[in-house]
């Protein structure tokens, strides 16, 4: 290899490169760092800051190291004086507009440009004339803006434009008038909008919630897993005092890179939320009340052991750490129940026992960019989990045909090579169909590719880019997931990988799905595998009253697919015990006993990504009150239920215990296996209701972070139609619509959406709206109101 | 009824649109960008006002394919654009060496007291806009000069600017 690389000298080592690589990135890796501000190694070189200019041997001008590409022999000095001169000079001319103000700015303190400033700058500006000053436009709630201090490095304006796909932010006006901005009002609207706070090298974009809230020098820096949507991205929070004040991206290539999207950045938020449960409580005849541990947690094992154990349902949330996962099924599987499930969304447990080890992804989460083609089924990919948009995003940047099988048009932030909208059994015909052009042969059970309706030729052309294509997947999504028709969806997919040789994946729909499938949150799988007696899934714990409930993170209203059925359920319980973050006048409803437990960042744990990455992390902040570690309270309730096994002193042991397990698990795989019998998939005669979550609604944390919760993706909970639809229903002109699932009903905004197929409302879930109604898919009627 | 399906670019009057056509056919397919000032300029040239409001910068922005920031970078860095509504008619001094020699800042002085507007502003009534400071026109020999809705003239004294400007008026009238 090393005949593909050239020598050269910086500083007076010799260093060995790769032709035409930049000069900064060359130093870097020596251990050279040039003074930089516009240059960014995720971004194009811009090469307009001027701070990064280096001495070269011949060269008859200093040039900037970012857009000089090495080449053999060459001699580079980036302290020499002619280095340093320009380096000066160049500094100077930055700091004429720039307020010299630095302890009344945000950023002081980790700023570049005061570093840089200490290093290049004189102690006493020359500049005694007026500085120009920029009037800021509110630009939503998460970044706030002091363009005053902006020195047009320009990086923000390439995230949009590279990364995000979103160009919001600009360079308007010209000369001393250039303004960065985005020259109308108007809220930025990318999911990974965030990012531009840590690329902006001075205070110009900083966090609008964490603003002002602590210096860099006071926070402590600790690292932890974002739990909201599986792919684990990495991050630190910063603390002061113990109280959390922001968080910000670490970097992993593998995973992240140096991005974090808006939900995993902002939701901290949530966690000190004013509903914060802080001391267990207790209901009584005369109302809810305080009370210590101790009297909580014999009032639960008092309850609990009393029912038998077959009538105790379990509902863990998928957010939670692997330890609290597999603690829960211990204890409850202790108890005698096998009705434990954290699939809270999804309806259709068909092939349950047919599905593998756990919903992989199918490849690592940066192989995504190395697609050639791939085919979104049933995934709002964008918002359910930005970074693997972000990677879809590359490989489409990079000549790959991305293409989609969805309920409507979700934005994305990249052309669809193909695309088509399908009502959901629909959605089944046209994945047959895509199935059989691909050449396979489709049991009687699933080939429904006969009934397709749809433009045949949209299919056809997705078969020919998937034949044509070297290395392609099916993507399924956390729509298609939760949909009636899952099954279907995952035996096709199943089909096409054993006969087309296309590989497929699932994109995770929560943030520790995958952890849930090895703990054996499950009621058909305990932990890694085993076999177990089957419990009822989710929708059958909630079809009628059990006589226990034991929720985890739950709020059934907002987080289970028939958020009215499940209150009800609930409600008719004999005993409901809800360890929760947040206590709400909904819990106090149904529950018996509230046990505050952590948020994230106040507990130690593992979060399994959805390549089967295990990552564990530390507790980074102080929980509120007398909440406790969910793994501390189930240990406990293990203790005082006399099952044997619960004496652990440490999370890292429930880990190792569970890992302890996993050892001899079968590889990763994707496909369902032997015989399902796949439910007869009728015609839809009447108005389908079909959904997605509301990603900045997805679980208790994020519903309660004020930022986001201000953002327009956030108050988004209309319902969806086409024109066509409305008219043949005579509500054209409604602009309000009454929703009617059974006796429940909602009165909910429309938007007509030429998108939405025949036949269908979309409505999203996880919304107030939402929350009132019956189940996310089937039939619904609706009235003007 | 809010509607999530209507286009931006459905502003642009048809013979706008001829005109962006017109523009658009003069590059490479994948070169659209490039027939923004020409798409800018026509949009201008048909409003009422004279000016780019967002919401065409917004139909043109659809209309080519570009995003709306892109759009703004533009319209805000030539000074050919006005990016507020204007008087009815555009009236450009040249300041350059030549007519600034030949006394063109007193002709200046004369247009903003005559109509009590600064270089950049409009008349009250709407029917004078005084183009904030034009470049060299290229009529160095008919120092000082102006141009008035794209017609030259030159040699200028007070009496034919009081002249020329009264006749807009009139015709305005």
């Amino acid at each position: 290899m090393s005949d593909d690389l050239v020598t050269i000298e910086i500083d007076g080592k010799p260093v060995e490169a790769k032709p035409g690589t930049m000069l900064i990135e060359v130093a870097e890796a020596a251990g050279v760092t040039i003074p930089r501000f516009c240059y960014h190694k995720k971004l194009s070189v811009a090469a307009n800051c001027r701070m990064c200019m280096v001495e070269v041997e011949k060269a008859p001008k200093p040039l900037p190291a970012c857009a000089t590409p090495v080449n053999d022999g060459m001699k580079v000095h980036t302290s020499s004086k002619t280095a340093v001169d320009a380096q000066k000079g160049t500094m100077e001319f930055l700091l004429i507009n720039h307020p010299l103000d630095c302890p009344i700015c945000d950023q002081g303190g980790e700023c570049e440009l005061q570093d840089v400033a200490m290093g290049y700058g004189e102690g006493v500006s020359r500049y005694n004339e007026g500085k120009r000053v920029v009037m800021d436009k509110n630009i939503g709630p998460l970044v706030a803006t002091e363009m005053t201090r902006c020195i047009h490095c320009t990086r923000c304006v390439r995230f949009g434009e590279e990364i995000a796909g979103m160009r919001e932010l600009g360079a308007t006006g010209r000369g001393e008038n250039m303004e960065i901005g985005t020259y109308i009002e108007k809220s930025m609207a990318s999911e990974m909008s965030g990012n531009v706070i840590d690329l902006c090298p001075v205070g110009a974009l900083t966090a609008k919630p964490s603003r002002f809230a602590a210096r860099a020098w006071e926070m402590i820096e600790q690292p932890t897993v974002a739990p909201h949507d599986g792919v684990g991205s990495n991050l630190s929070v910063h603390t002061s005092n113990g109280e959390l004040v922001r968080v910000v991206p670490n970097e992993n290539e593998a995973i992240n890179e140096t991005w974090l999207s808006d939900r995993d950045r902002f939701s901290y938020e949530g966690v000190n939320a004013s509903d914060r449960l802080t001391k267990p409580m207790i209901k009584r005849e005369n109302g809810w009340r305080e009370c210590s541990w101790e009297t909580a947690l014999n009032e639960v094992t008092d309850n609990l052991v009393k029912i038998n154990g077959a009538d105790i349902s379990a509902l863990i949330s998928p957010t939670s750490t692997l330890e609290e996962m597999y603690l829960a099924q211990k204890y409850l599987r202790g108890l005698g129940s096998n009705s434990i499930d954290s699939r809270l969304r999804q309806v259709d447990f068909t092939d349950q026992d047919s599905m593998p080890l756990f919903p992989w992804l199918g490849c690592g989460v940066d192989d995504l960019e190395k697609l050639d083609a791939a085919v979104l089924i049933g995934s709002d990919a964008r918002m359910d989990h930005p970074i693997i948009a972000h990677r879809l995003r590359k490989a489409w940047l990079a000549g790959g045909k991305v293409m989609a099988i969805n309920p409507i048009a979700y934005k994305l932030n990249h052309d669809l090579h193909a695309m088509l909208t399908a009502s959901p059994a629909q959605m089944v015909s046209g994945l047959a169909l895509l199935a059989t052009k691909l050449g396979a042969k489709l049991p009687g059970s699933l080939d429904y590719a006969s009934s397709f309706k749809g433009d045949e030729a949209v299919v056809e052309s997705m078969a020919e880019t998937l034949k044509a294509a070297e290395n392609s997947m099916l993507l399924l999504g956390q729509y298609a997931m939760n949909s009636q028709y899952a099954s279907h969806l995952r035996g096709l997919l199943s089909q096409i990988e054993a006969h087309c040789n296309i590989k497929f994946g699932y994109l995770p729909d929560s943030g520790n799905t995958t952890g849930a499938w090895l703990a054996g949150c499950l009621p058909h799988r305990g932990p890694a595998l085993s076999a177990v007696t089957d419990g009822k899934h989710v929708v059958d714990m909630l079809a009628n009253s059990d006589k226990g409930y034991f929720l985890w993170n739950v709020e059934p209203e907002f987080d289970c697919a028939d958020p009215q059925r499940a209150l009800s359920a609930l409600q008719g319980a004999s005993f409901v015990v809800a360890a929760t973050s947040f206590a709400t006048d909904t819990m106090k409803s149904y529950a018996n006993v509230l046990l505050p437990i952590s948020a994230f960042s106040e507990s130690s744990g593992t979060l399994v990504n959805t390549n089967g990455a295990w990552q564990s992390f530390n507790a980074v902040s102080n929980a509120q009150g007398e909440a406790r570690p969910g793994w501390k309270v189930l240990r406990v309730l293990g203790n005082l239920a006399q099952q044997s096994g619960f004496d652990y002193t440490s999370s890292t042991q429930v880990r190792d215990e569970l890992k302890g397990m996993c050892t001899e698990l079968p590889a990763f795989s994707t496909a369902v296996t032997g015989e399902i019998k796949y439910a007869l998939i009728e015609d839809e005669p009447q108005l389908q209701r079909v959904s997605s979550t509301n990603n900045y609604r997805s679980d208790a944390v994020v519903r309660r972070a004020a930022a986001l919760q201000r953002t327009p993706e956030a108050e988004d909970s209309a319902v969806r139609m086409n024109s066509a639809e409305l008219a043949k229903l005579g509500l054209n002109e409604a602009s309000q619509l009454e929703l009617r699932q059974g006796m429940h009903t909602a009165s909910v905004e429309v938007v007509i959406d030429e998108t939405v197929p025949a036949g269908c409302l979309y409505l999203p879930a996880a919304t107030e709206a939402s929350a009132q109604l019956g189940t996310a898919f089937g039939n619904i009627e609706v009235k003007a109101s | 009824m809010a509607e999530s399906t209507t286009r931006k670019a459905d502003l642009l009057p048809a013979d706008v649109r001829g005109e962006i056509d017109h523009w658009l056919g003069r590059f490479p397919d994948d070169q659209r960008q490039s027939a923004v000032l020409g798409a800018l300029r026509s949009v201008q040239h048909h409003d009422p006002q004279h000016y780019l409001s967002t919401e065409m910068m917004d139909a043109v922005a659809d209309y080519i394919g570009m995003s709306e920031i892109a759009v703004y970078e533009v319209a805000s860095f030539y000074s050919m654009y006005n990016l507020e509504p204007v008087g009815k008619h555009e009236i450009s001094v040249c300041t350059n060496i030549s007519c600034m020699l030949r006394g063109s800042d007193e002709i200046v002085d004369h247009l903003e007291k005559k109509l009590d507007i600064k270089l950049g502003e409009s008349t009250t009534d709407g029917a004078i806009f005084l183009k904030k400071e034009e470049e060299c026109l290229a009529a160095c020999c008919g120092a000082p000069m102006m141009q008035v809705d794209h017609v030259y003239h030159e040699h200028l004294t007070i009496e034919k600017v009081d002249q020329i400007v009264d006749q807009l008026r009139g015709s305005h009238d």
